[in-house]
């Protein structure tokens, strides 16, 4: 047991680690699910199509596929950032996917209203559509949230010295203390996780407006 | 040239030449010409599916014609992208289900044009901005959102965002076909006065007493052709169409 208190700071120095996978890898994954999201709905086919070709691809293959080639793919670059790559993409291409719902479901006649204004695209896009996608799209988004959180586990295998991976050392040294030591990971992950998704339903309720009532149910 | 004609004040405010208009192997708009003086207000009737929103809608080049020409005051209309945006923000343009911005209030709606389009400052869109909505009789409800509105103010509401851009030209394409019967007076009452202080409009309506009351000119539609065109009473009245008169007994048998 002392030797298990001994060695909880050395596991908790790897969640900064956790954290830095989480912020690159979700941030990565919103910016390039938003660009794909915008390419696929309003891309001419000549762009439409590769991006849904890519999208489809990283949404395909396995996450530890994924990170095994761009590991040996990008060979000396920092596991760190290699971990952010590949669960950055993969994220990205499922955020597409809750992007380009909510972009769809906005409807057509006020982005016909905004052109009559004399809006071009990049403004419709940016002042009309985007402001209601994005509110639309919190509450899929915080499930993606969730997913990349858990996903940082994944960075122990190419080597980030993450929550997980300092866990698994702490268990090979003390021969034993599993089931201990991964609950204490899992109350971790399940703080990750919480916190994060009550800060985004707070974003969500103060973006609430009339008309996005996003929780309705019966009334 | 142009500029000299402008100023003998005979350069209609809209000028429309064969317009021709086909998705597919369905010609929408079969050769469209039409004049719109400066203040004048013309109504545009037919049966549904007869073109006549996609009219309104190749005047602005929301929807790009096939062929023909569409002059705004002297100046005709063509997909420079550049000159384009800068002509539909010289066009008021109305729907039937009023396309507000749901996420903006209604004085957003109202200003975003005046200051993303125009880059006025943000404290002089206010101004106009409230200046517009009292026109509309819709001042007290400038801080409520979209959804909070009745149809009728909704559609106010949407008359205002258009006059925010100090148009010289409005288009309305049935403004009152979505709304609740009680509910249409009010949004034809603002019409109306825009009509009385003389802005130039082009309105595609099924309402036969305002077409009657509010407008100098009616035109009549069918399968992308203008059947006919000339003052409420001859057409309502004395109609030389047979087709004309068919479709005026049908609307008025309701």
């Amino acid at each position: 047991m002392e030797a298990l208190i001994e060695a909880l700071p050395y596991i908790l120095r790897g969640v900064p680690i956790t954290l830095v996978v989480l912020g690159g890898s979700i941030s990565l994954g919103l910016i390039s699910g938003l660009v794909m999201a915008i390419a696929e709905v309003y891309g001419f086919r000549f762009l439409s199509m590769p991006v849904y070709l890519i999208e489809a691809t990283l949404r395909a293959i396995p996450v530890l596929v994924l990170l095994y080639l761009f590991y040996f793919g990008l060979l000396g670059f920092p596991p760190l950032l290699v971990a952010i790559f590949a669960l950055g993409l993969r994220s990205g291409a499922y955020q597409s996917q809750i992007f380009r719902g909510a972009i769809e479901s906005i409807q057509v006649g006020q982005t016909v209203a905004a052109q009559s204004l004399g809006m071009g695209r990049f403004r419709v896009i940016y002042y009309i559509v985007l402001p209601q996608a994005i509110r639309l799209a919190i509450g899929p988004w915080t499930n993606e949230y969730n997913v990349v959180t858990k996903a940082t586990s994944y960075a122990y295998l190419v080597g980030a010295l993450e929550l997980l991976r300092r866990a698994r050392y702490v268990i090979a040294a003390s021969h034993g203390n599993a089931v201990l030591i991964y609950s204490f990971c899992a109350i971790i992950y399940y703080m990750i996780a919480q916190g994060g998704c009550s800060i985004l339903y707070r974003i969500e309720s103060k973006l609430r407006v009339p008309g996005f009532e996003a929780r309705g149910g019966w009334r | 040239m142009d500029g000299v004609r402008k100023k003998g004040g005979n350069v209609p405010a809209l000028k429309v030449r064969d317009l021709y208009k086909s998705y597919g192997d369905l010609e929408v708009l079969s050769g469209i010409s039409f004049d719109l003086e400066k203040g004048e207000v013309k109504a545009v009737l037919g049966p549904s599916g007869t073109g006549k929103s996609t009219l309104l809608q190749c005047i602005n080049r929301l929807t790009v014609p096939d062929r023909g020409e569409v002059w705004l005051d002297g100046v005709e209309v063509i997909d420079s992208k550049r000159e384009i945006y800068k002509i539909r923000s010289s066009i008021g343009m109305v729907f039937q289900h009023f396309n507000l911005f749901s996420h903006l209030r209604v004085l957003d709606n109202v200003c975003i044009g005046p200051i993303r389009v125009k880059k006025m400052s943000r404290k002089e869109a206010v101004k106009l901005g409230m200046e517009k909505l009292k026109q509309v009789n819709l001042e007290d409800k400038a801080n409520a959102y979209p959804a909070e509105l009745s149809g009728g103010q909704q559609q106010r509401a949407a008359i205002a965002r258009a006059m925010a851009m100090n148009p010289k030209l409005m288009l309305f394409d049935e403004p009152t076909s979505a709304l609740d019967p009680e509910l249409i007076g009010e949004v034809l009452e603002i019409i109306k006065s825009l009509a009385k202080s003389r802005m130039t409009m082009l309105i595609v309506t099924h309402e036969i007493g305002f077409a009657r009351s509010a407008c100098d000119k009616i035109i009549f539609m069918e399968h992308g052709k203008i059947l006919e065109e000339g003052s409420p009473d001859k057409i309502l009245n004395d109609p030389e169409c047979a087709r004309t008169k068919e479709f005026l007994n049908k609307i008025t048998e309701l």
